[in-house]
């Protein structure tokens, strides 16, 4: 197997896993979030096991493992299960249009671009791809949390930004496992924290569009 | 050796004050110690500055690892040791016995011993990290004992224009050295010694200089603190912080803009110069009006921060120009006022804490007839007071006389610009010695002579022996400073050779007891030969009056000429006495408006005079400057209601902006 195909094979993925970030933006119902969002895990999980298999660094499986069993798996089906046992409202809302989201997206993503390729000039051609596609989900994940008003795809957002983050930590190599564990342990933590959040917003306003907090800040005169 | 114990004991001392300040002895052992650390800590300098063993320096691993603290003594650090610890030392032995009547004691006492290791180690610092520590560390010990009295709604105020800009200065003091260490970000002054500024570099790094230490000393437009803060400390502080603090501040200039800044062109020293006769000029105008015995005394530091610095500025505008001979003289008168300054100012403020100590008031139209009262405080404040008037044969006549001389030279200099500029200069200098003694008659007189304003005033009763003998002794020195000013500047020689590159001799044609600075055919001084033929002449006075005056008893009615009638009001007040120079002055710079309201006939109510005076820098540079920070704050404000998105945007955004900034700058 050739360094070449390899090279192809790692591209292809961290392809897939920025197209499923900009499939995030597009759509326009939860359930259809959620779905894209187990798809990008799942290519994440591929992403790490190529890894493993290409840098001979059998620790790497246990990270695809984690991201396929938590990520692609449990996280989904927690927010599935949520959404449907609060009966949330099942259209995205939206703070910024579809099509703006979409070219600032691509603006971001020639940003990221732009920046990681000349820096990494001496890096190796495979560390260099990934960085950029990683850096471009990075960036995504964080637009998707802004240009959304409802609770859950911000939660999705976030979790969108952790994919990234991991997909840069399994490109580069030696990266330790300890730090993957953390990184994973962190999002379970968080995906803990936001389901009980999510059960107090419901309750107290029977909605999870975050802009009915904003009137409940204990520092507003 | 002598220094390091001293030093060291200071932060023991702060300890003690604080674990064992419940108990009243403890405060009078505290000021002993401070008092025995100073004395050790003005040997060394002394011995140094006799000695010239090199300038021994030590690095110990003190602060950030990579870094360490650098100390170094050389004759410029001695000669700062020396008037910063004597004054250190009289108000240390004054405060033994002083603040008894403080509420606020406690709150002082254990500041004090940091704010006397802080200006050591200020002075002793050898890199820019230790400098600024030692800088700031000094700035918060003395607010702390300026808010110690936080009670009064006054002294808030006081502290926080002080805070505000002690922090201005310090954030132009670090840029400053962030600029003379460069890139390399090595911060000892030795390297920064080597390395070379550009065109920009040299503006900004004098610029920032002047600013960041003018703010300390109070240069005008810069002083708007001072005279808050200074009075509102308790006195023997006071005494430190006009007298001592200020010194400090020059010490930072001269080391930065003589020193560690290579090459200055004239023009900063022209400025310097014209700034410092405006702030000599503006001080003593404003201290003339105040009612306050402790504001005036303030106001009378920023003149003569001014006068000290007109000397400085003529120093660096010789140095820039070439002139090395006339840049030492300009640079010992400016030396030689610097210490009889902190001399007889830190003398004044003991002896207007003597004065509250007795009688609880510090505004003149309290006080009155104290002489007969307080005799010993009476002739320490007069010596004091004369001395500051620049009268003969004291020290204050010398270092005034010394930077007159130095600026008839000014039109030595082939500019134009200082041609003319140096004469107006010396005409605000001789406007402000004028002034000056104006004020000082005034505060004496109506503080000490006459009768008394008040019972408090009527009753008051001299200070305990050793708040008087710590007087006595900094009156003595300005004698002794003002009848062997040879001595004086020939030590002063020896500090300025390193900063001007050249050995001076103000005394070469006429030998010991004359000061020539500049030719004996040009002007000559000898306090010695003066004081001698003063003091025979005032003895053959006396035998003449005695001998051969009538001894024929008169008798007439007490104080009849002038007071017939026996109130205090019928004599000068402190406004009365300033009223014709408010006329004067006033009227312009500082808007005074005199208004008298008479009652309508037949309405027995009394009539009424009232003046009203604007502060022009405090009302056209203040005011203004914090309505745009209040404004800009009020805008910044909004940031804090933003919703949870609108946080997550700016953060993006500032984040993306970042890269952008990478991104761009890769490509260029």
């Amino acid at each position: 197997m050739s360094q070449q195909f390899s090279y192809e094979i790692a591209h292809l993925i961290g392809a897939t896993q920025l197209m499923a970030g900009f499939g995030l933006l597009y759509q326009r119902r939860v359930f259809a979030v959620l779905n894209t969002f187990a798809f990008q895990a799942l290519a994440l999980a591929a992403a790490a096991a190529w890894q493993a298999h290409v840098q001979h660094a059998p620790h790497l499986y246990v990270t695809a493992a984690i991201a396929l069993l938590f990520k692609a798996l449990a996280v989904p089906f927690a927010l599935h299960w949520l959404v449907e046992k609060l009966g949330i409202h099942r259209t995205v809302e939206t703070a910024l249009s579809i099509g703006w989201t979409m070219i600032v997206g691509v603006a971001l993503v020639a940003l990221s671009i732009m920046l990681v390729l000349p820096v990494t000039a001496a890096a190796s051609a495979l560390t260099r791809e990934s960085l950029a596609l990683a850096m471009s989900v990075v960036l995504l994940g964080m637009l998707m949390m802004i240009t959304r008003r409802n609770a859950v795809t911000q939660v999705v957002g976030f979790m969108a930004l952790e994919n990234g983050l991991i997909l840069a930590a399994v490109s580069a190599k030696g990266m330790p496992l300890v730090v993957e564990i953390s990184i994973a342990f962190s999002v379970l933590v968080a995906m803990t924290v936001f389901g009980i959040f999510f059960f107090r917003i419901r309750e107290r306003f029977d909605s999870l569009d975050v802009a009915y907090l904003e009137s409940y800040r204990g520092d507003r005169s | 050796m002598l220094i390091a114990g001293a030093l060291m004991t200071l932060p023991l001392l702060a300890v003690f004050a604080i674990l064992a300040g419940r108990r009243d002895f403890s405060h009078a052992v505290v000021y002993a110690g401070c008092f025995v650390a100073s004395v050790a800590l003005l040997a060394g300098g002394l011995q140094y500055l006799g000695g010239h063993s090199g300038s021994p320096s030590v690095v110990l691993p003190l602060g950030l690892p990579w870094i360490k603290a650098h100390f170094r003594i050389d004759n410029l650090t001695a000669l700062f040791l020396l008037i910063i610890n004597l004054s250190a030392a009289a108000a240390s032995a004054f405060a033994v016995g002083y603040g008894g009547h403080l509420p606020q004691r406690r709150r002082v006492t254990p500041f004090y011993p940091i704010f006397l290791l802080a200006m050591n180690l200020v002075l002793l610092a050898d890199d820019a990290f230790t400098f600024l520590v030692a800088w700031e560390c000094m700035s918060l010990a003395s607010w702390l004992m300026v808010v110690s009295d936080h009670q009064d709604a006054e002294n808030r105020r006081a502290g926080t224009v002080y805070v505000i800009m002690a922090v201005f200065g310090t954030f132009c003091l670090l840029p400053c050295f962030g600029l003379l260490a460069g890139a390399g970000g090595d911060y000892t002054f030795e390297a920064m010694r080597l390395r070379e500024l550009g065109a920009l570099g040299s503006f900004l790094v004098a610029l920032l200089a002047i600013l960041g230490t003018g703010s300390k000393a109070g240069l005008v437009p810069l002083h708007a603190w001072l005279p808050l803060a200074h009075p509102a400390a308790p006195s023997h502080v006071s005494a430190l912080m006009s007298g001592v603090m200020t010194k400090v501040a020059l010490y930072g200039m001269i080391r930065i803009l003589l020193d560690l800044h290579g090459e200055l062109s004239w023009h900063w020293g022209a400025g310097l110069m014209l700034a410092g006769g405006i702030t000599a000029v503006l001080g003593v105008l404003y201290a003339v009006m105040q009612d306050d015995l402790k504001k005036l005394l303030a106001y009378s530091t920023v003149e003569n921060i001014g006068v000290a610095i007109i000397g400085l500025g003529l120093a660096i505008a010789f140095k820039g120009d070439g002139q090395k001979e006339l840049a030492a003289l300009a640079l010992v008168a400016g030396l030689y006022h610097m210490a009889n300054h902190s001399v007889f100012k830190t003398l004044l403020f003991l002896g207007s804490g003597a004065v509250i100590a007795a009688t609880g008031h510090r505004s003149l139209g309290a006080l009155g007839g104290l002489l007969k009262r307080m005799p010993w405080t009476g002739a320490a404040f007069l010596v004091g007071s004369a001395a500051i008037a620049s009268l003969p044969p004291l020290n204050g006549f010398v270092s005034e006389w010394l930077i007159l001389q130095s600026l008839f030279k000014g039109p030595a200099m082939p500019h134009w610009a200082m041609k003319f500029g140096v004469p107006v200069v010396g005409a605000f200098l001789a406007l402000a010695a004028a002034l000056a003694a104006t004020c000082f008659v005034r505060a004496y007189g109506v503080a000490f002579l006459g009768r008394p304003r008040s019972d408090a005033a009527a009753e008051a009763e001299d200070v305990t022996f050793g708040m008087r003998v710590s007087m006595a002794v900094l009156a003595i020195i300005c004698v002794v400073m003002g009848v062997i000013p040879v001595t004086v500047t020939d030590a002063l020689t020896h500090v300025v050779r390193p900063l001007t590159g050249i050995d001076l001799a103000v005394s070469a044609d006429l030998g010991w007891p004359w000061l020539s600075p500049v030719s004996s055919t040009r002007g000559s001084y000898s306090a010695t030969i003066l004081v001698m033929f003063g003091l025979s002449l005032f003895a053959i006075a006396i035998f003449i009056v005695h001998r051969l005056g009538t001894q024929a008893t008169r008798r007439a009615d007490a104080w009849d000429c002038g007071h017939p009638e026996d109130i205090p009001e019928s004599q000068y007040t402190g406004p009365s006495f300033a009223q014709p120079l408010r006329r004067a002055f006033g009227g312009t710079i500082f808007q005074a408006r005199e208004s008298v309201t008479m009652p309508e006939p037949g309405d027995s109510s009394p009539a009424t005079h009232q003046v009203r005076m604007i502060d022009p820098i405090w009302q056209g540079l203040y005011v203004p400057l914090g309505k745009v920070v209040d404004w800009i704050a009020d805008h910044v404000n909004r940031l804090q209601y933003l919703t949870v998105r609108g946080y997550l945007l700016m953060m993006f955004g500032t984040l993306v902006f970042m890269l952008l900034v990478v991104a761009v700058r890769q490509q260029l």
